[in-house]
């Protein structure tokens, strides 16, 4: 019987589209289980459930307003202040969404990188090193050999190496969210978050700044948010599509960019809407 | 009548109200210091005055109202601070804050004389603390603290939000990124309303006459310790600052040479806020280009 192909696919076509992982060189280290997320009364995220390898770049996508930022922060209990979030968000086997976790704690694993730059009124050097003695980490030498790892591991050592005591307002948007990388890796996280991190940034730094994720999965797993669709494509191995406070589509980047079971993802990834 | 002509009509008025302004300001000045600094020597700024007598200073009155200053500083500053980072950083909007923010905006409102005499009632009287440098402080604290905690609050809401999550995205307590983070960025900015408030504290008379007293008895400035009566670090002595001196003489001066001691005096006066007032903008502008860049 000879069937349109715009038919077949209609029909082939899911409502949602979800996978669970399956890769044993890449374990689950963070999930989320049946996450809900309300600003007061109104409910911003309906349900999260997804699954996060480890050394991994994952990619959350969606249209403004369907609820990327608000499940990432999330993840590292930034919301906690401002939303009610409930569900489970399991890392490495435990629920950090109860409120017996520390969260400080917590959040020295899980780390985050926000859409602005936001380097600290502070030496480049202070803006690694504050944090660090905070938690007692001293002795200069200590101090000096975390500082150059992670500036060199976020590829900002050559351009910073004879300025670490300026200030770091000073610097470039695309060298000071280098910096606020390596400042989220000093403290030797698990996790990295990003939300948006290049949406500030001139395509240069934008490239760059791609080039240094994918050099740093091989040390952390990195979440990120991004509305840029060929950003998404270039960098990570599975991503995620969120549409009006839903996970529509979970899956392997290639599937999503080419071979959508989700009408609406699809849609979206050929840029018919949002 | 076109928007052009309007435009041009409403620019010109607008300059011309802001010329006038500036032009009083100018011969305000002008006036107070054509009359007052030709009174001026180091003999009249440090010798004590006369009651009867031609030539006397205002030494005393002058050193009063910096010791004064400071110690109403000590005083509201940290109370201002704590203040301002409660309102601002940790407390939410319900009805307490709003309670709270009601009163410093009456407190600030309060027209001087007003605490001046809640000052005489409860400090001079009521806690026996006499016509005193301590009274006179703490009349001071209550008509700087609104203010004060008004201008760090504002000074905190200037650090970006963005600030506050980088600081506890790095596992920082909350308390931790106040006083690592926000607090450092903001030091410019409070400074210069601290030094602006320090010249209104200075410039202060209402509040003081019947609290710091309208009386400046010798000091022996080779006396350096606080219970001796004469002690110029007594707080417990009655003090008479500049401000008041000035509306004392003006009131009820009878030296020969009162005109001019109260010219000479305004000048001082108006020449330590000028100075207060280009400290803060110098200060505040350094440390701000210091915490920016190289
Ligand atoms: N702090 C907040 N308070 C109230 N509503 C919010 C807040 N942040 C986000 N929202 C709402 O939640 C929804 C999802 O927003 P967001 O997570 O920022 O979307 P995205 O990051 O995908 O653009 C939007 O409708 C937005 O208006
Ligand atoms: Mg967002």
């Amino acid at each position: 019987m000879f069937v349109n192909n715009d038919v077949k696919n209609a029909m082939a076509m899911e409502e949602r589209h979800v996978i669970k992982l399956s890769d044993p060189d890449h374990p689950v280290i963070l999930s989320t289980e049946d996450l809900h997320v309300y600003y007061g009364k109104k409910e911003a995220l309906f349900e999260g459930d997804l699954e996060f390898a480890s050394n991994q770049i994952t990619a959350l996508i969606g249209p403004s307003g369907s609820g990327k930022s608000t499940y990432l922060r999330s993840l590292n209990r930034m919301n906690d202040r401002i939303a009610t979030v409930t569900g489970k968000i399991m890392y490495r086997g435990v629920d950090i969404n109860q409120p017996s976790i520390d969260v400080y704690e917590m959040r020295r694993r899980v780390g985050m990188v926000f859409q602005r730059p936001n380097p600290f009124a502070k030496s480049i050097y202070d803006n690694i090193a504050f944090a660090l003695r905070l938690r007692g980490v001293t002795g200069k030498h200590k101090l000096d050999e975390i500082v150059e790892t992670s500036l060199k591991q976020a590829a900002l050592w050559d351009q910073v190496k004879d300025d670490l005591n300026k200030s770091a307002l000073a610097l470039s948007g695309g060298q000071a969210q280098r910096l606020c990388i390596a400042r989220a890796i000093a403290i030797k996280p698990d996790i990295l978050l990003l939300d948006e991190p290049a949406s500030a940034l001139d395509p240069v730094s934008t490239g760059q700044l791609e080039d240094t994720l994918l050099s740093l999965k091989e040390h952390y797993t990195i979440i990120i948010v991004t509305h840029n669709m060929q950003q998404a494509a270039r960098i990570s191995e599975y991503t995620a599509f969120f549409n009006q406070g839903r996970v529509l589509e979970y899956d392997t980047t290639s599937h999503i960019f080419t071979n959508p079971s989700v009408q609406v993802t699809s849609d979206y990834v050929s840029g018919n809407f949002g | 009548m076109n928007s052009k002509t309007q435009n041009k009509i409403a620019i010109g008025g607008l300059y011309g109200i802001a010329g006038l302004v500036v032009l009083i300001l100018l011969a305000l000045l002008g006036y107070i210091l054509v009359s007052g600094v030709p009174q001026l020597s180091w003999h009249f700024l440090t010798a004590p005055g006369k009651a009867f007598l031609k030539g006397g200073g205002v030494g005393i009155q002058l050193y009063n109202s910096f010791y004064l200053l400071i110690l109403a500083m000590l005083i509201s500053f940290p109370i201002a601070l704590g203040a301002a980072i409660y309102l601002y950083e940790y407390a939410k909007d319900n009805w307490v804050t709003t309670t709270i923010r009601t009163a410093i905006e009456i407190l600030s409102s309060l027209p001087s004389v007003v605490v001046g005499l809640f000052g005489f009632l409860f400090f001079v009287v009521k806690l026996h603390l006499g016509f005193s440098i301590l009274s006179g402080a703490f009349a001071l604290t209550f008509f700087n603290l609104p203010l004060l905690t008004r201008s760090i609050e504002d000074s905190l809401r200037t650090i970006s939000d963005v600030q506050r999550e980088g600081g506890l995205a790095l596992g920082l307590s909350r308390w931790e990124t106040v006083t690592r983070v926000i607090l450092p960025a903001a030091v410019p900015s409070i400074l210069t309303g601290v030094i602006l408030s320090a010249g209104r504290v200075f410039g202060e008379a209402a509040a003081l006459i019947y609290t710091a007293g309208q009386s400046a008895p010798a000091l022996d400035f080779t006396d350096w310790n606080p219970f001796n009566i004469s002690s110029p670090l007594n707080p417990m002595r009655p003090a008479e600052t500049l401000a008041v001196h000035i509306w004392k003489i003006n009131s009820e001066g009878i030296m020969p040479d009162a005109k001019a001691i109260s010219s000479g005096s305004s000048a001082v006066l108006v020449i330590a806020i000028l100075l207060f007032n280009f400290a803060a903008r110098y200060l505040g502008k350094r440390l701000y280009k210091r915490l920016t860049s190289a």
